[in-house]
């Protein structure tokens, strides 16, 4: 029976991570880490599960230790958020490289300087080559259920690679919601008993992680990590469908809100979602077709999958809630490249909102809205890439 | 009640306000109804002003923002009234709960109240001193919330203020918070 609480996104990840209660989790204790290893930690201190913590110096020494608990054969968590996933950043492509299933919850929050630690996805973004598979997560709900399900994901035999989940930062993991748990027993089963997979501390075959690779071989080890990216998508589908078995909710690639019919659309993640879902039912009612799709697996991105849900639309914001500097929003290059190969596409336009945790409001999904309704109209666009509601 | 309500609470750091917004959420879930409560963040002082919200409905709650045209405005701090503007994106119909020692009705005056919005006060800090000691007006006004919106039963609120307290106080401060919340609920009068 499902155990319906109003509680944060945080304290609803660490109980999910209780759930599963892993052998080893890497705890760095200071911000912009956030309460989510705090109450882990209290887990553990209460024996509420049997996980060895280990309490490091840094988010680098974070992200090592779980490396070398993975390596030896262990199911390994830990949780990050700005900054301290920066500060991983050298190891993330270790933990990948090394095909070590690690699961890290990801507090999405702005990065320095100058210093600001709200809800914000420069964090992730910067991440997101780093070989990581990248599930994101709209509301405490969804951060939960994700969170189990990257077990899955990340262990499956055909897979091996690390995972982060990514929650907005404060939106969601600071603020209180309804939301339901699984029972604890639900959650072991579904997850299962960790399997092992060539552990180093196993004396009968002795092996070495990360050797030296050189010119010879090292492109074709790269060639290897992309290949299993290539079969992601069928294991996310699959543990979804069986997480759908044993909690009636529903999991794809991305959700796709009212786009069936849709004109226009706006493409967003996490959290403002959730608000822009309510502003297109207003819209609809007013007999505007307008629709949604919000990623939900971005690395490996479903680049055919989302070309196909958005090519009838005839005009589409892409949202982003992060910059690349120089260049347009990380979510929107994903979407003209998902979008280039069809024959005919929609017009496309980018807008950077909410940065540092500003408020994404009605107000500005109903501005977007109004400007693609115009120009599916057949009006022109003014600016590719804009950032929206800015203090002038 | 409408199908969602809309809370918007004023406080100063370390008062319990947001402490307030995580019970009523807590004690709100009941009949399957959805809720929320988030403070807004900034840099965490002591006695700066501060907002927090609750949003109660029966549908799923998707917004996620902070609450921009109130049903209930709960200002914990009567301070506050001369210094922000806590009328700010009010409806016609909006409900003012005001923790004050002044008559309702000059609460009214000071807000520029319409006549189609309703004033309550109650001195939550007075109660709560009585109760247990401490100028901390939370529980009184969760009472008073939990009075005029009718969202819960006040049996149904003691018991998640219990839970709530339980776990971090003596049974002494448990029991002056219930009584402060129950006075909070009787003792809130209109202006």
């Amino acid at each position: 029976m499902a155990k319906v609480v109003a509680v944060t996104g945080n304290e609803a990840c660490a109980n999910a991570l209780r759930q599963v209660n892993p052998d080893v989790c890497g705890i760095y204790p200071i911000t912009p880490q956030t309460d989510m290893m705090q109450r882990y930690a209290s887990f553990i201190a209460n024996g509420k599960v049997t996980t060895e913590s280990i309490l490091v110096e840094s988010e680098h020494s974070s992200m090592s230790a779980c490396i070398g608990a993975a390596a030896a054969g262990g199911r390994v968590i830990t949780a990050t958020s700005s900054q301290g996933l920066a500060l991983m950043w050298e190891m993330l492509h270790i933990a990948s490289g090394d095909r070590l299933p690690i699961i890290m919850p990801v507090v999405n929050r702005a990065l320095s300087a100058p210093l600001n630690i709200h809800g914000d996805h420069s964090d992730a973004m910067g991440a997101r080559d780093t070989g990581w598979i990248q599930i994101w997560s709209e509301n405490a709900q969804e951060s939960y259920d994700n969170t189990i399900q990257a077990f899955r994901i990340g262990e499956h035999m055909d897979i091996r690679l690390p995972v982060m989940v990514c929650l907005d930062g404060f939106i969601i993991s600071h603020s209180i919601e309804r939301m339901e748990y699984l029972e604890d027993g639900e959650v072991r089963d579904f997850v299962g008993e960790f399997k092992n997979f060539l552990p180093l501390l196993d004396l009968e075959k002795p092996k070495s992680y990360g050797p030296l690779i050189l010119t010879d071989l090292y492109h074709e080890y790269k060639r290897a990590q992309h290949e299993v990216m290539t079969k992601v998508k069928d294991v996310v589908l699959d543990v979804a469908k069986d997480f759908e078995k044993l909690s009636g909710r529903k999991y794809g690639l991305f959700e796709s809100y009212r786009l069936e019919d849709a004109d226009i659309a706006l493409v967003i993640l996490n959290s403002a979602a959730g608000t822009s879902k309510d502003v297109i039912d207003e819209f609809r009612q007013r007999g505007v077709k307008a629709g949604l799709l919000k990623p939900r697996l971005f690395r490996p991105f479903p680049y055919e999958e989302a070309a196909e849900a958005l090519k009838n639309t005839k005009a589409v914001c892409v949202m982003d809630r992060a910059d690349s500097f120089g260049g347009y929003g990380p979510l929107f290059m994903e979407i003209t490249s998902a979008l280039y190969h069809l024959k005919e596409r929609p017009v496309l336009i980018n807008k950077i909102y909410g940065l540092g945790g500003r408020d994404y409001m009605p107000s500005h999904a109903e501005l977007v809205l109004n400007e693609l309704n115009e120009i599916a109209k057949g009006g022109k666009v003014k600016i590719i890439k804009e950032y929206l509601g800015v203090r002038e | 009640m409408a199908e969602t309500v809309e809370i918007r609470w004023h406080g100063r750091g370390g008062q319990g306000t947001v402490t307030a917004a995580k019970v009523l959420a807590d004690a709100c879930l009941s009949g399957g109804r959805y809720v929320q409560a988030f403070p807004e963040y900034g840099p965490e002082r002591a006695g700066a002003p501060l907002r927090a919200y609750n949003r109660v409905s029966s549908k799923e709650l998707r917004m996620h923002c902070p609450v921009l045209n109130p049903d209930i405005v709960a200002v914990a701090d009567a301070t506050l009234l001369d210094s922000i503007n806590t009328a700010e994106g009010a409806k016609d119909n909006t409900i003012f709960i005001v923790n004050t020692s002044k008559d309702p009705k000059e609460v009214r005056e000071k807000l520029k109240a319409v006549q189609s919005q309703k004033v309550f006060s109650l001195d939550a800090t007075k109660i709560a001193i009585e109760c247990f000691g401490r100028a901390l007006p939370n529980s009184p006004m969760l009472g008073a919330v939990c009075k005029i919106t009718g969202l819960i039963p006040l049996e149904h609120l003691l018991e998640d203020v219990k839970k709530s307290f339980g776990k971090k106080f003596s049974q002494k401060i448990i029991d002056g918070n219930l009584a402060a919340t129950k006075r909070g609920y009787e003792e809130v009068k209109e202006g």
